[in-house]
């Protein structure tokens, strides 16, 4: 409630997008443009072994014989991959050891984003607060990773993936590209070659990890691709939830920010990944805003095992997104809990993959679409049932939200069954927001636009409630907020 | 409190309201009557600022200010509500909540500071009890599954926790049975004080037996056909509307 509440202020405070400025910190750039030497400048800044750059080599030389997809139903200019910079980060940071040590105009930036570093006072305001352990990604640079110890304590490893190839190199090499291998798909083959950094996280046999853990980002320097890749390995019988959330500042050219988020979950064990996703979707016209091209991708590897995605997409000019589950493992559970929000010329093309191998796999997808202006959104989910999925079943929901009349909602499910055994079932619904809704609000004296957040975040509760709490309430504020101007 | 003068409103270009007169004083609870098609809801709807209700002709002055000038929740904010002959379900969104963001919406209107969490919390199950209603309640969605008596009663605890000055109570009593009815005049006789006026808005007498009028008036035709004491209401149980119908035509 006070989070509702909260909206109002947040609504009134804000101008258009008041996340919109950028920081003055010195960046240190490798040239514009993709290379082979390219390639091997971002390695060797990160002083990897062998094997990786070896990896990212293939990956690049792949990605030359590629084309850009085109089924998506979104539009935008062609990307010009040479006019783009491939590596940049923040300057002096070597390791800071606290946040003492980080650069006070980052620390500003966050705490003008509201997301300052010092996690519990902050994120959680009050004492006795779950705990949350951030890793913060400045750019393509890790600057400041705290609660480590506690992690430690428990075994489990919580660092840039910079720092994972340094540390754990084994682990590393044992999992990644295991589920979004380096020929996948276009944007994950370029991420392959050249991603900058990102987060890693292993969380050991029969540990239940003892916080939230959770990454904020923001893009930064002008130019600058970012290419995230993220890591998440959840051995047998343990557990993890991950938060990732970001904003970024405002800026005249199209951004491209091409991540890879790999997800392995072995026997018995559970991953709860949740995003709260607000770049700048760029001006009225659409001009300016972020391209995201995402993959996302978790294997429920071991029987018994659970993967949950949960998304609120409010950002971006383009989002190009599909949280996916493979359940190999007998039993394992696949969740996908989403709202996508685009308004003025936002274009957002979304859904998710459940792909059911093991016996008695189960799925659930619930998907929230709202589109106002002259948006358009798109769910797109892929169910297949594998011929051994035997007794393998998806529930799929699928419910759009129109504000206004120049918008549009489209629904492509794709339903694949190979097996006699399964059920698949899909549901979807289409509305608008009613002008007796709006009406009856008004009369009660919530003006409209505090009148239209309330509506929609209540037609997306479903999936709000199921982000962690700390989550929720930044959620619910961006719903408010990017549905400003919507009505009226 | 309330003074309207030669109000002319249209839905869809077509005339419905024909030159109302009406005035309500502080502390009064004013009824009007009449049958279908005569303007009742229009004239809460054109009251309360509903779009699409359109004034062609005349005025409203509300408290000393021009109403018509207002928006909505701005005319909520000077004192104005109005119960809805059809509550609107809004999914999701709690009762608690969506009365949250009312109370505070008016308040930051008025230039009041709003209520915090334990503020509120104890403002509305305070109401909440004086109309026996349970807290299961105050959780569910607003007005989603709720029985026609549940919605009729969750109406005037809105009311009974906004505080009007002036509410208007479209058909309140259209699908209750006797029960229902009776505990739903009874929140609102609660509610009935010298600071506070009413219209009543109805097409039954029976409803007049529980919340008693100070005034009646049969809206036909689009205008005020004839007014008169809460013995007005008893007449036309008797005679019916006919003779107003052709009063309005004539």
């Amino acid at each position: 409630m006070a989070a509702t509440a909260q909206t109002v202020a947040q609504v009134r405070d804000l101008g258009k997008y008041k996340h919109g400025w950028e920081t003055e910190i010195e960046m240190e750039t490798a040239p514009k443009g993709l290379n082979e030497d390219i390639v091997r400048f971002i390695s060797a800044r990160k002083d990897e072994p062998d094997w990786m750059l070896d990896w990212r080599l293939k990956a690049y030389r792949h990605w030359l014989t590629m084309t850009e997809p085109s089924w998506a139903m979104v539009d935008y200019p062609a990307i010009d991959f040479q006019g783009i910079y491939y590596y940049a980060a923040p300057k002096n940071t070597e390791g800071p050891k606290s946040l003492d040590e980080v650069d006070p105009e980052l620390l500003r930036t966050y705490e003008k984003l509201g997301i300052p570093l010092k996690e519990q006072e902050v994120l959680a305001g009050v004492q006795g607060a779950p705990k949350v352990a951030v890793d913060a990604v400045f750019d393509s640079v890790s600057v400041a990773t705290t609660f480590k110890k506690e992690l430690e304590s428990h075994g489990v490893i919580f660092c840039s993936i910079s720092e994972a190839l340094q540390n754990h190199p084994d682990l590393v090499r044992k999992y990644l590209g295991t589920v979004v291998p380096y020929t996948d798909n276009f944007y994950a083959t370029l991420n392959s070659a050249v991603f900058s950094d990102g987060s890693f996280v292993y969380i050991p046999p029969g540990v239940h990890c003892p916080m939230e853990l959770s990454t904020y980002f923001r893009i930064n320097a002008k130019d600058t691709g970012q290419f995230e890749r993220t890591l998440i390995i959840a051995d047998e019988g343990s557990y993890v939830s991950y938060l990732e959330g970001c904003t970024a500042p405002m800026r005249d050219e199209n951004q491209l920010h091409a991540a890879v988020v790999e997800l392995v979950a072995l026997k018995d064990a559970e991953i709860k990944y949740s995003t709260v996703q607000n770049w700048y979707p760029g001006d009225e016209t659409g001009r300016g805003g972020i391209y995201n091209f995402v993959t996302k991708r978790g294997a429920c590897r071991g029987d018994d095992s659970k993967i949950r995605w949960t998304q609120v997409e409010t950002g971006s000019a383009i989002t190009w997104k599909y949280p996916s589950c493979i359940l190999q493992g007998d039993n394992s559970v696949g969740e996908f809990y989403s709202v996508a929000i685009a308004n003025n010329a936002q274009q957002a093309d979304t859904g998710t993959k459940m792909i059911h191998l093991g016996r008695n796999t189960r799925s659930r997808i619930i998907s929230k679409g709202i589109s106002a202006g002259r948006a358009r959104n798109t769910y797109r989910g892929l169910v297949r049932m594998g011929p051994k999925a035997l007794n393998g079943r998806n529930f799929t929901q699928c419910d759009s939200l129109l504000i206004g009349d120049r918008c549009g909602a489209h629904t492509v499910p794709y339903i694949e069954s190979r097996n006699r055994t399964a059920t698949v079932e899909h549901e979807a619904t289409t509305s608008r927001i009613g002008e007796d809704q709006l009406f009856y609000c008004r009369q009660r004296g919530i003006g409209e636009e505090d009148a239209v957040a309330l509506i929609v975040n209540g037609f997306c509760k479903e999936v709000l409630q199921e982000l962690p709490m700390e989550f929720a309430v930044e959620a619910q504020k961006l719903v408010g907020i990017s549905l400003e101007g919507s009505v009226g | 409190m309330l003074e309207v003068a030669n109000l002319h409103a249209a839905v869809d270009g077509k005339g419905i309201l024909n030159g109302l007169d009406l005035a309500v004083g502080p502390g009064e609870v004013h009824a009007v009557m009449g049958p279908n098609g005569s303007g009742k809801s229009t004239l809460s709807y054109v009251l309360s600022g509903r779009d699409g209700y359109e004034v062609t002709e005349g005025s409203v002055r509300f408290r000393g200010a021009d109403l018509l000038a207002l928006e909505p929740e701005e005319r909520a904010a000077a004192g104005l509500f109005l119960a809805f002959q059809y509550p609107v379900e809004i999914p999701g969104v709690t009762n608690m909540t969506f009365l949250k963001h009312a109370v505070n919406g008016l308040r930051v209107q008025r230039g009041e500071e709003e209520l915090d969490a334990m503020q509120f919390l104890k403002l509305v199950r305070q109401k909440a009890k004086a109309l026996g209603m349970s807290d299961d309640m105050l959780k569910r969605a607003v007005n989603v599954g709720f029985s026609g008596g549940e919605k009729k009663r969750n109406e005037i605890l809105q009311m009974a926790v906004l505080e009007p000055a002036f509410a208007v109570l479209d058909e309140t009593d259209s699908g209750l049975d006797i029960d229902a009815l009776k505990i739903v005049a009874e929140g609102v006789n609660a509610l009935r004080g010298p600071g506070r006026s009413m219209l009543v808005i109805t097409h039954y007498q029976r409803l007049l037996d529980y919340i008693v009028p100070d005034r009646v008036h049969v809206l036909a035709g689009g205008r005020i056909a004839q007014s008169g004491g809460k013995e007005l209401a008893l007449r036309l149980e008797n005679e019916g509307y006919g003779a107003f119908a052709d009063r309005a035509a004539a």
